[in-house]
């Protein structure tokens, strides 16, 4: 079954266009993106064994750490960068969002959303940090360690000019909902950015 | 031995004809080593040349006699199911020029003299080397190779291919190599060059005839160039402060560390297969390479290559910054351009170690230009 989130990114890509994927895993969003939209998809990855997986299956990916940055890429060299649910377990969030833009157009971030009413829950009645299924981890062995509601995300956004183009929600893994005290009910949010007039300015300085 | 190549014999092409040189120079003649593996496919589509690497030459698979202890150079690396798969690819692998294993080099006999060329034989680049492996693709009837592979050195000839021959080369596999060659390796190559250019037995270059030759002085090019070959991790996992006899020190100048021992085992055992004029040639022809960055964008540009790039962790001869520049010049030129960094201690070696690491990497990228 094809991953809804994955249905909605490639439904945001143009055909023929040229995606890179960062943290893209086996390749799955990458095969299905050639095959949908026939983009001509690179991908970067810092995980020995899913990265061979990405060679077995013929695609081209870079061995590397997105959190150093995208220094081996040249700027303006992708209509997209992808960051799938990836967001969340970087070390420098808005190092990542900048050579995004530097290296593509535009940017699709999608990430889990901290603020939805589960999470919430649990923090308020049990006094525990959550554990949901979009959170699975125990407090001292979670790779999320960018814990972000869409209301942060915003912000994040608009401190660093990065500009919202459009923003997709998605209840679960499965619908999507009406932004409707969105911050409680989305489990998702899949953002296309771009470049503001002054983004990439406060991380030079 | 499933895997293996098998017994190999190598052949030589002798081209009867002046071979013009990047220097303005030229060779009246020229003999090129090489070794097939593998079938070649009716439309010629399926050759792959191995390019090899500073002390390499063209056998790099297989054993000429059953009851050879040792196989070719990268006979991990080539064979049934590996990395290059001979029973999909068919792979050549010839002995550079300058070299002194079948092809064309100082140790040769001059045409002209009747007597090896010795250091009267024109200094040559990597251009060069890439221009006679053409002669031999071409005199295998190639037009279009699937593939130029190689490490090190042989990582530099990959990309010298598509700059010369951009539209020749389906895709280059370039491990451990970069797009200029630095400083500090060129100091060490100096380094090496000057120990046998002050053995007394090298003799101008003059050495074939005396009965003497500049064993020394190559056996400690050998070792310096040895040193960088390793990584410090792999010294002291391998060696640390061992001593020979174990019994303490010694209080003089013997062979008294193990780390000494195996220096000095790899100098003796060098300088019985390889010239050290060759030695001469070959680390000159490695230290002209240079391709400015924009120059190879432009390069990558024209060429038809999707690209391959593997550096290794701990390899500070060629170090991964360095193959990223390779790789970064490539996507510059809108290539398909990976890039794969093994993790491993054993230094620059790696890439002649480390095959099964290599391999899914190697053979996922190689089966899908088959497929293209």
């Amino acid at each position: 079954m094809k991953r809804i989130d994955y249905q909605i990114i490639s439904n945001l890509i143009e055909e023929g266009s040229r995606v890179l994927d960062l943290g893209c895993g086996s390749g799955e969003l990458l095969s299905q993106l050639t095959e949908e939209k026939k983009v001509v998809g690179e991908g970067v990855e810092i995980d020995d064994e899913k990265i061979q997986e990405c060679f077995k299956k013929g695609l081209v990916v870079h061995h590397g750490n997105i959190d150093e940055g995208l220094p081996d890429y040249p700027g303006n060299s992708f209509d997209y960068v992808i960051l799938s649910q990836t967001l969340q377990v970087t070390h420098n969030p808005l190092l990542v969002v900048n050579e995004m833009l530097r290296v593509g157009k535009q940017a699709i971030v999608s990430f889990p959303n901290f603020g939805h009413y589960a999470m919430r829950l649990q923090l308020m009645v049990y006094g525990r940090m959550p554990v949901t299924k979009a959170f699975p981890y125990q407090w001292y062995d979670t790779p999320n360690i960018r814990h972000t509601t869409i209301k942060d995300f915003k912000a994040f956004c608009e401190q660093n000019d990065f500009q919202i183009q459009e923003i997709t929600y998605l209840k679960d893994f499965g619908s999507k909902i009406s932004p409707l005290l969105i911050n409680w009910r989305a489990r998702l949010a899949i953002a296309v950015l771009i470049k503001g007039d002054t983004a990439g300015m406060r991380v030079k300085r | 031995m499933k895997d293996s190549v098998g017994i190999v014999e190598t052949q030589y092409l002798e081209i009867k004809k002046p071979f013009k040189l990047e220097s303005g120079k030229s060779l009246d003649e020229l003999t090129i080593a090489y070794e097939t593996y593998g079938q070649l496919n009716q439309d010629k589509t399926n050759a792959v040349l191995i390019l090899h690497a500073l002390s390499g030459d063209a056998h790099a698979a297989g054993k000429y006699h059953p009851s050879d202890k040792k196989t070719g150079w990268w006979d991990n690396m080539i064979g049934p199911g590996k990395a290059f798969d001979t029973s999909k690819h068919f792979v050549i692998c010839s002995n550079v020029l300058g070299g002194c294993k079948g092809t064309t080099g100082p140790s040769s006999i001059n045409p002209k003299t009747s007597k090896p060329y010795g250091f009267s034989f024109p200094v040559i680049t990597i251009k060069d080397m890439v221009r006679a492996q053409n002669k031999l693709v071409e005199h295998l009837k190639i037009k279009k190779l699937l593939s130029v592979a190689g490490g090190s050195m042989g990582g530099m000839e990959a990309i010298q291919w598509i700059v010369t021959y951009p539209k020749k080369v389906k895709s280059a596999v370039i491990v451990g190599a970069s797009l200029s060659q630095s400083a500090q390796n060129i100091a060490f190559h100096e380094v090496g060059r000057q120990a046998i250019l002050s053995d007394p037995n090298w003799q101008n270059g003059d050495y074939y005839d005396s009965g003497r030759r500049p064993f020394w002085g190559l056996s400690a090019a050998r070792m310096i160039g040895h040193i960088t070959y390793l990584s410090e991790q792999s010294m002291q996992q391998k060696f640390g402060r061992l001593l020979r006899n174990g019994a303490g020190y010694t209080y003089d100048f013997s062979t008294e560390f193990e780390v000494q021992n195996y220096l000095k085992y790899q100098g003796k055992s060098f300088v019985e297969r390889f010239d050290a004029n060759s030695y001469l040639y070959i680390t000159k022809a490695i230290d002209y390479f240079n391709l400015d960055y924009d120059k190879a964008a432009e390069a990558f540009s024209k060429s038809e290559a999707d690209i391959l790039t593997i550096a290794f962790s701990s390899d500070w001869l060629y170090p991964p910054k360095q193959v990223k520049e390779v790789v970064k010049a490539a996507r510059q030129g809108l290539k398909k351009a990976s890039y794969y960094e093994v993790k491993s201690d054993f230094g620059h070696d790696a890439f002649l170690i480390e095959a099964k690491k290599q391999k899914p990497v190697i053979s996922g990228f190689l089966n899908n230009q088959l497929k293209k």
